[in-house]
């Protein structure tokens, strides 16, 4: 009971702090950005002062069933995030984030028109080079679960990756590596931003999200700090141990991650669809592969010598 | 039980004899609805009776089993000379060899071969009921649709020969060899429905007698032949070394008793005869080739009959392929065909080949669980298996339905399909989500599947379920946003009512087993694991098998939750966003729209019609790029494999 109240109080939290979080990193992410770039930069409470302007906006739309398919994608993000801070199965969380986004990407393809085409084409290319990881990511939690644990209590549950004795970034660096490479992709970052900005105005034309305008783009940009929260927790995850002091470890390794992203964003320049896809399959396949055959040969030494124990 | 076997196979062979005699279009079509019910009936009430009867496995003979074992032998032949006259009217020998080869040794040890234990000749279980319920409701289906398609089809295609008959005929024909080879046991037996199968598949590609068409049907009859080869193996060390007729003896005979090396090798010859029946690489062609015909009979083909008649047989095998050599060649063909039939189908732009892609992809992950073979994985491929089926041949059904109403298959010419067509772009939709998104039926599997190789240690695998997800995500999920898109006015819609009949009851069936999921997994698929891995293969014993099911019930609840949700929230969302009264603006182009978001104002001033294109990636995932080295790469596995076993037999 008192772990049903204790996650239940988590997803409350989840609920009503991650647009804030989110919204207020975005808005640290924008300073650090101008900082680095020698500008003043906007306040960092921007991003909330332009979702409220958003929301006051006369509303327009070229196509009125993008509305409904952008709050669907909103619900299915939030949907994902409270399954995650519930600590439920990890794999299904990933699954449900997919599916959020593909409700963004109806919503940017009813226009018809040519840059939101472009934009979702992107979009796609981008999924496909990130997904491989994020399944990854669930499985090497799964499996880090069981080294070390001769009970075989394996599973795919976040509440579960809570509870080990050594945080999950010892079996996982590979892993984590993988990961934090395909958020450069999640969070739009340079250079795989390519695509919500493809134009040369690209402030105006946003790629895949040039045809919302007014309340449909504050939804997509809360859906993005909600899914933003989501993601750094999954980051968080790989530190944290059932000993709390972890937790400040894993604070600090999402000011790190959050840091790297802005720098990387900075310094590089956006590359084509075809050296991105190669190059995350590539980090993916190199880093999280290894890594996994290691670890899934741990594995069995660890199963040989549980039967010659006690059969 | 075994009156209603009997009727099971006989009721469509009476009826496919029937509608090759009429010739009258009307009395046709209710004759084909007439038996169509009856059959389904039929099929329905086995599966009710059997269930009733406490759900035990049954072992049994038919009646006058003596008679239809010799009339299955004589079946053999009549189907050999038909193979050979056929291959020699169409200058194609060769073939017949094949043929004539498996015969005789199939007719030698039959007549001449050592005597064998006696042993009852059909059994019925779990997995039979499932395959029965699956020919009988969505195969039927696909025949009454097929009664209005082809009436459509020879009003576009007069150039094509009119052999409704004929057509009809044969897919009776199929679904009585498919319900024999789900329910017996004898060797010899499962050969003859198994070429059955493969003849009837090769006449119905043939349909159109084009050139194309003789030429690909040709390639499944010979891929399918030298598949069948594995069950002359069979049928020669089952008579020889393991005295037995029985399948089920020969595939324990692999892992337990004398000869087992022997074992083996038949376990593999009789996999092979499955690869090249599902269609894995290196035998992929056939079933693309297969798309020359009219859509039913591919829609057969893919979903309810022929490829699953492999799977089924791969299931069936998966007690001997658990951590065993021929599971490792079974998953690792799987595996790689699960991936490369994914990324060859991103670069297709034809609709019923991007279907046909999909399906030897997700064949290849049904043959990787079989070929896994732990508890978890076998559970995962029937569950696949059961949904590929249902949204398969309503995807297919729909293809066919808007090629008859605009005359394209094209997935460019599909923008817009749910403005223009909305029955049937809903129908494809509701196919296309049950095919792979979350939390739907195919991804469930996957979820059990992936679960399951991490627990089997096969990294390779895990790469190829990740990979290949990816890539089925992308293909899926493109040819989705070109149907939602915008498109101008709403199109004539010449979809008969049968055609809609059947598509609406596959509709209620996939939205129906999603929701009833938990409860299918209690009450059909777990038990067959139960019994069928557990009590039957194992005798009781648990060998790596713990007794859990693949998936907790709290999480296929939550499954259930997020389908409810899926389809909720989108419409509360509609219903309260519907009186959005915005300002109706036009999609961005640098300003120079005419006023409409279908053209824009080119560099001569004009109106041009703007056209915006899915990415089909041809430079990098090709047919010309990945087909033939995914073709070489997999035959050398096999060969190399086979050798193997053949070697570990001969020592």
């Amino acid at each position: 009971m008192n772990l049903i109240l204790k996650s239940f109080i988590t997803v409350i939290i989840y609920l009503v702090c991650a647009p804030f979080i989110g919204g207020l990193l975005n808005g640290i992410d924008r300073k650090i950005s101008a900082r680095m770039q020698r500008r003043v930069g906007p306040p960092i409470l921007q991003p909330f002062y332009d979702v409220r302007k958003l929301f006051n906006k006369l509303p327009s739309a070229v196509d009125k069933r993008q509305l409904f398919l952008l709050m669907t994608y909103l619900f299915f993000v939030i949907f994902a995030g409270s399954m995650f801070f519930a600590g439920y199965d990890m794999l299904l969380v990933f699954f449900a984030t997919s599916t959020a986004v593909i409700f963004l990407l109806l919503a940017a393809s009813t226009t018809h028109s040519p840059y939101t085409g472009v934009g979702t084409m992107r979009e796609l290319v981008q999924i496909m080079a990130y997904e491989p990881m994020e399944l990854l990511t669930a499985v090497g939690f799964y499996t880090a679960t069981c080294v070390g644990s001769y009970d075989n209590g394996a599973s795919f549950m976040v509440s579960d990756f809570l509870k080990t004795d050594k945080p999950a970034i010892v079996y996982l660096p590979g892993f984590f590596i993988g990961f934090v490479f395909i958020l450069t992709i999640k969070f739009r970052k340079s250079p795989f931003d390519l695509s919500t900005s493809h134009h040369a105005h690209q402030e105006v034309v946003k790629g895949l999200t040039a045809e919302f305008s007014g309340s449909m783009y504050a939804i997509t940009e809360i859906a993005e700090w909600y899914e933003e929260v989501l993601l750094y927790g999954v980051v968080a995850l790989f530190f944290i141990t059932k000993n709390p002091i972890s937790y400040i470890f894993a604070l600090l390794a999402i000011l790190v991650v959050f840091f790297l992203e802005i720098l990387i964003d900075n310094v590089s320049a956006r590359v084509k669809w075809d050296l991105m896809l190669k190059l995350t399959w590539g980090v993916i396949l190199v880093f999280s592969g290894v890594n996994l055959l290691v670890l899934q040969y741990l594995n069995k030494l660890q199963e040989l010598q549980f039967l010659n124990m006690f059969g | 039980m075994g009156n209603l076997v009997a009727l099971l196979i006989l009721v469509p062979l009476v009826s496919a004899i029937l509608i090759a005699l009429v010739h009258d279009d009307k009395i046709r079509g209710y004759i084909v609805y007439t038996c169509g019910v009856i059959i389904m009936g039929l099929a329905i009430g086995t599966a009710i009776y059997w269930a009733k009867s406490g759900g035990e496995t049954v072992v049994f003979n038919l009646p006058f089993n003596h008679v239809v074992d010799r009339l299955t032998l004589l079946g053999d032949v009549v189907l050999m000379v038909l193979i050979i006259v056929l291959s020699f009217k169409y200058n194609k020998k060769i073939i017949s060899l094949i043929s004539i080869v498996q015969t005789v040794i199939v007719v030698y040890v039959d007549l001449f071969g050592p005597k064998v234990k006696h042993t009852a000749s059909m059994r019925f279980d779990y997995l039979s009921m499932i395959m029965i319920l699956i020919i009988g409701i969505v195969g039927i289906l696909i025949g009454i649709y097929a009664v209005g398609y082809m009436r459509g089809y020879h009003v576009h295609h007069k150039e094509y020969q009119d052999r409704r008959s004929f057509f009809l005929s044969i897919m009776f024909l199929f679904y009585g060899a498919m319900f024999g080879l789900v329910t017996t046991q004898n060797v010899l037996w499962l050969e003859f429905f198994w070429e059955t199968t493969s003849v009837c598949s090769f006449l119905l590609i043939g349909y159109t007698k084009t050139e194309e068409a003789i030429t690909n049907c040709f390639r499944a009859l010979w891929m399918n032949l030298v598949g069948g080869l594995g069950f002359a193996v069979a049928i020669i060390y089952g008579s020889y070394t393991f005295h037995t007729h029985d399948l089920y003896t020969v595939i324990k005979a692999s892992y337990s008793g004398k000869h087992t090396e022997i074992g083996v090798f038949v376990v593999a010859a009789l996999a092979f005869a499955a690869i090249s029946k599902t269609a894995q690489f290196p035998f992929s062609k056939w079933l693309l080739g297969a798309m020359v015909a009219p859509t039913p009979s591919s829609a057969l083909l893919h979903s309810a009959t022929m490829v699953k008649a492999g799977v089924y047989l791969l299931i069936r095998l998966s007690p001997a392929l658990n951590v065993t050599s021929v599971g490792k060649m079974v998953y690792l063909i799987g595996g790689f065909t699960f991936f490369a039939g994914s990324l060859l189908a991103i670069s297709q732009s034809d609709g019923k080949k991007v279907l046909a892609y999909s399906t030897i992809s997700n064949l290849g992950l049904m043959a990787a669980c079989a070929g896994v073979g732990s508890a978890e994985c076998v559970w995962a491929a029937v569950f696949l298996m059961i949904f590929h089926a249902v949204s398969k041949s309503m995807c297919f059904q729909s293809v066919g339905a808007i090629e008859n109403t605009t005359g394209s298959r094209d997935i460019e010419d599909m923008q817009g399909l749910l403005n223009r067509l909305p029955k049937l772009a809903m129908i494809l939709l509701i196919g296309m989500v049950g095919m792979y998104l979350a939390p739907f039926g195919m991804l469930i599997s996957k979820w059990a599947a992936l679960k399951s190789v991490v627990d089997e240690h096969s990294v390779i695998m895990i790469l190829f379920i990740c990979y290949g997800s990816a890539t089925t995500m992308f293909y899926w999920t493109k040819w989705m946003t070109k149907l939602t898109g915008m498109s101008e006015a709403k199109a004539k819609d010449v979809t008969q009512l049968n055609e809609y009949i059947s598509m609406f009851t596959h509709a209620a069936m996939a939205i129906l087993i999603c929701v009833g999921l938990p409860f299918v997994s209690a009450k059909v698929v777990t038990p067959f694991i139960n019994n069928y891995y557990v009590k039957d293969m194992f005798d009781g014993g648990t060998y790596g098998y713990t007794g859990t099911e693949a998936m907790s019930m709290a999480n296929l609840t939550v499954m259930v939750v997020m389908i409810v949700a899926i389809v909720v929230v989108p419409l509360v969302n509609y219903y309260t966003t519907k009186d959005f009264e915005g300002r109706k603006t036009l999609a961005y182009m640098n300003g120079i729209n005419t006023g409409d978001n279908e053209s824009f104002v080119d560099a001569f001033g004009e109106s041009k019609k703007l056209k915006v294109s899915n990415w089909y990636m041809e430079e990098y995932f090709g047919e010309k790029k990945l087909f033939n080295p995914s073709v070489l790469i997999s035959a050398a596995l096999i060969i190399i494999m086979l050798g193997m076993f053949l070697g570990g037999a001969l020592v």
